[in-house]
């Protein structure tokens, strides 16, 4: 339905966009005892570092190959091997995700070979499981080199049928789950519970609320991650009854894990809102095939209160997203759920999403486009991540975090907004953001026939200099 | 960058760390890297610059993952603070379209933002498919007359302390000597005083702390021509040539500036810190000794005696609460001993320091201070950290914002003092600032809570017999 506008300019200012190489990061840090690296300079993992613990603000294991000017010409096929077996050797990982950087790309790295070099060269590392991932920074975007990343895990863990002796329904509990970049380690843990709820047992690919949820932890150190998806889940996701994917872009990684398992998926562009989540739970109900929790029914009857609460509020409120796809889309659809309109959209990247969401037109841009387009259209309100606060400041309008970084709250990689009752949490949100700033009625008018006492303390500039025009008052 | 130019940055006469066993700057080691890259580096050390539009030369993971994420403070324009990058396409690498894209990327920008000047960072990709930074920006500069600057410092040339170097280059190349200083404006209340001009490299306004040490420079008639790079102007980094002395801050990663304004200007410069108070006072002491002016020696002796007179009387009940206190520091170059003046100063004593950036002649100062068989630590990583805190029973870890969670995870109370840190400590009131972080840190009752093991496990026990 939108129609998508390129990038129009040649200079990015105030970007929206974060790389593929970090949103591959995030994926791979969402399993068990695992290290991302990045096959590039050693800036490369230092920025991803700093960058994702500003957000979560928790220790993250994150490595690189330390590329250098001789080896980016030279080949630096020694440091890969090299940087695999220091990894292997030091900090004894389940997995390494081993991703590309533009840097790697545009040298024209061939990781796939250099793995099996690796394999051949240190048997002894047999045991530590490797994902190749392509992740240049010079396309896609964190959602993008997120969804890479899982698909690669599948393509890499998840054996066909035939060869890994799998059934589908034969854990007939089981539920996988592929979670986009869209959710929050808060959403994820309350789509757990969710689940739970009917009886059914979830298997999170990726799994950040185990990892990054900011848990105190027995250990008090550990040079990879502590919790997330543990490796051994991948052999039985060919075992469950059925597949559950949040986020089109996770939509191919689900589509090739349905291909080598034959377990049938069930997709969902977010969680946002009554109608995605009744479809949710109906499918849950389908799946584990007994009737609605009581608690689900009371917590969608308290949804449908809060979009009334709020409708006041939202009705016709003008907001501006820049977002990730995916997460611009849910804003999107939930938006026009509660009547409010989306009047400036800026998303990062391309994504065949864009196309189906509804709105009439969508910016691939950075912040400054969203701050030109909500300023022309009248915005509100701005969602966006913690980059668009300087934005929304100069705007003069409230900003509702969302989306990656969040460094200047604490507890945004936390914010849950999905099912019912998240969702009557977003709907307070969003509608709580309108009211700090919301301009009570009209502005006080003053006649210039009027002998108030008191008006200058009162009067706006304009009523104090039509006063002052008028002569008659000095 | 020609390799036989980078050898010659890494070989920096006045870096004491070419000397003796320690080679210039190390190599790193693939899958056990720390720290950040040469552009890293080098945008760390202008990014303060504030009338500056700074354009980053490359993909979205250099700009997109990095702006906005430094606590450098300008107390006038907001430029610097935008991230702006060519966000360069997969088109644009593959089919060579680097260079035009930035020409009319320099163009937008002067449109839109009139800088006093553009910055253009190169990255690694940009580097690596050969676009010719330096003639991009002089065809820039020839056709819309505005200064735009190539900071040649792709990722992959080394370290950041090498892209600190560059970044300093680029000034001395492009920017020092641009322009003349206005005269100094006359003080009304001491119009016959002998104001001089000094520079001060490696300060960054880091939480504002410039502006605890501006005050002291005020009182005692030094105008800082420019500070390099906190709340620096474009105009002011033109200026840095007519300086009577130079201060090198706490860092040694600009030295070449330094060095090169005494070569080629002849300005004297030492080094020095503004941390604790025994340093502020020896800093301001030493642009005396410098400036040679009997009257401003006065002035400053004046000065430090009031100052520490005040302070005295103002740290006397944090010492109090201080006193004893075990620290373990882990920081870098000249702070690896000027911190732990300021920490022992405060009544604490600490019981090892990190000496990972240091040279034999902060190693000798750490000895002065801690005794012949202080702890030093080379490289630590973070599971050698906590070791060394559980062993030494330190109450509390002093370090970069890249170990806070290190520590926070481990039940250790901590103290950042490194550029992403959110208070000033320099100069004399930043000492009263650290003694009230430091308290802050120790004293919150969160750390037994966080210890406590949970009620029920407890019984268990009592339940197990």
């Amino acid at each position: 339905m939108a129609k998508i506008l390129g990038r129009s300019k040649p200079l990015a200012v105030s970007p929206l966009k974060t790389s593929q190489p970090l949103g591959a990061s995030l994926a791979v840090l969402g399993l068990n005892r695992a290290m991302p690296l990045l096959h590039g300079a050693q800036g490369c993992a230092a920025f991803a570092n700093v960058f994702l613990v500003r957000h979560f603000r928790e220790p993250i294991p994150l490595q690189s190959t330390a590329m250098d000017q001789v080896s980016s010409i030279m080949g630096a096929d020694d440091n890969l091997i090299a940087a695999l077996k220091t990894i292997a050797e030091k900090n004894r990982p389940a997995a390494i995700g081993l991703l590309t950087t533009g840097l790697s790309e545009a040298q024209g790295t061939d990781i796939q070979r250099v793995l099996k070099v690796f394999r051949a060269r240190h048997p002894e590392f047999q045991s530590v499981r490797i994902v190749p991932v392509n992740t240049p920074d010079f396309s896609g975007c964190l959602e993008s080199g997120f969804a890479a990343a899982v698909e690669a895990m599948i393509d890499t863990w998840v054996l066909p049928t035939d060869e890994a002796g799998t059934t589908p329904g034969r854990r007939t509990h089981q539920v996988n789950v592929l979670c986009g970049s869209l959710l929050t380690p808060g959403d994820l843990e309350s789509l757990r519970e969710l689940i739970e709820r009917f009886g059914l047992h979830p298997v999170l690919v990726p799994d950040l609320s185990d990892s990054l949820d900011g848990h105190l932890d027995a250990e008090d150190f550990s040079p990879v991650t502590i919790g997330g998806t543990p490796l051994s889940a991948f052999a039985t996701l060919g075992d469950a009854a059925a597949t559950l994917v949040i986020g089109p872009s996770l939509y191919s990684a689900a589509e090739l894990l349905e291909s080598r398992t034959g377990v049938p998926t069930h997709r969902f562009d977010h969680l946002f809102g009554l109608d995605a989540n009744d479809r949710l739970t109906m499918t849950l109900a389908g799946i584990a095939g007994r009737g609605v929790p009581a608690r689900l029914e009371r917590q969608r009857a308290q949804l449908q209160d809060a979009l009334l609460d709020t409708h006041f509020l939202l009705g016709q409120a003008r907001v501006a997203v820049g977002a990730d796809p995916d997460l611009l889309h849910a804003f999107s659809v939930l938006l026009a759920e509660t009547g409010a309109e989306v009047v400036a959209a800026v998303a990062s990247s391309r994504a065949a999403v864009l196309a189906r969401t509804p709105l009439a037109q969508i910016r691939i841009g950075d912040l400054e486009d969203l701050e030109d387009l909500a300023r022309a259209r009248g915005a509100e309100l701005v969602i966006s991540n913690s980059h668009a606060a300087a934005t929304a400041e100069r705007l003069g309008v409230p900003l509702l975090r969302a989306g990656i970084p969040q460094y200047d709250r604490i507890g945004g990689y936390q914010s849950t907004w999905i099912g019912y009752s998240g969702s009557r949490q977003l709907l307070f949100d969003l509608a709580n953001a309108l009211l700090e700033q919301a301009e009570q009625g009209v502005a006080p008018y003053h006649s210039v026939y009027s002998r108030k006492a008191d008006y200058r303390q009162e009067a706006g500039h304009g009523a104090a200099q039509a006063l002052a025009n008028s002569g008659r008052w000095h | 960058m020609k390799s036989s130019d980078l050898a010659a940055l890494l070989d920096e006469p006045a870096c004491s760390h070419n000397l003796k066993s320690k080679s210039g700057c190390a190599r790193p080691t693939p899958g056990a890297t720390a720290g950040g890259c040469t552009f890293d580096g080098a945008q760390i050390a202008l990014l303060p610059i504030a009338d500056v539009a700074h354009i980053v030369h490359g993909p979205s993971g250099c700009a997109g993952s990095s702006w906005d994420n430094r606590g450098a403070r300008s107390s006038g324009p907001a430029l610097f603070k935008l991230g702006m990058t060519t966000d360069l396409s997969e088109q644009d690498v593959i089919m060579g379209r680097g260079e035009k894209r930035l020409f009319h990327a320099i163009k937008q920008v002067i449109d839109r933002y009139s800088p006093a000047a553009v910055f253009v960072y190169s990255t690694c990709v940009t580097a690596l498919i050969g676009d010719d930074l330096e003639a991009v920006c002089k065809a820039a500069t020839a056709r819309w007359g505005v200064p735009v600057i190539p900071v040649d410092a792709a990722g992959f040339y080394g370290n950041k302390n090498l892209g600190n170097r560059l970044a300093g280059e680029a000034m001395l190349k492009y920017v020092v000597g641009g322009c003349e200083p206005e005269p100094p404006p006359v003080d009304p209340a001491r119009p016959s005083l002998r104001v001089h001009d000094i520079n001060l490299i490696g300060e960054y306004n880091i939480a504002g702390e410039l502006w605890h040490t501006l005050p002291l420079f005020d009182e005692l008639g030094l105008r800082v021509l420019c500070a390099l790079s906190g709340d620096a102007r474009f105009r002011e980094v033109q200026t840095m040539h007519r300086a009577e002395a130079t201060m090198v801050v706490c860092s040694r990663a600009m030295l070449n500036v330094a060095r090169k304004l005494q070569e080629s200007f002849g300005i004297p410069w030492f080094e020095g810190s503004f941390y604790g108070v025994g340093d502020v006072s020896s800093a301001l002491r030493d642009f005396a000794r410098l400036l040679d002016d009997p009257e401003l020696s006065a002035r400053t002796e004046a000065l430090i005696a009031r100052e520490e007179a005040r302070l005295a009387v103002e740290l006397a009940p944090w010492r109090e609460r201080l006193r004893g206190k075990r620290a373990l520091l882990y920081t870098g170059g000249v702070k690896s001993w000027s911190i732990v003046a300021a920490l022992q100063d405060l009544g604490m004593h600490v019981v090892a320091t990190g000496t990972k950036k240091s040279t034999e002649e902060d190693k000798e100062r750490i000895k002065a201070l801690m005794g012949e068989d202080a702890k030093m630590i080379e490289d630590g990583n973070a599971r050698q950290l906590l070791n060394l805190a559980r062993d030494y029973r330190a109450d509390i870890l002093i370090a970069g914002g890249r170990n806070l969670y290190t520590a926070i995870k481990a039940r250790l109370p901590f103290l950042d003092v490194n550029q992403e840190r959110e208070h000033g400590y320099a100069g004399y009131q930043g000492m009263v600032t650290l003694a009230r972080q430091l308290t802050r840190a120790l004293e919150n009752p969160v750390w037994e809570a966080v210890r406590r093991p949970a009620p029920w496990t407890t019984l268990r026990e009592v339940w197990h017999g």
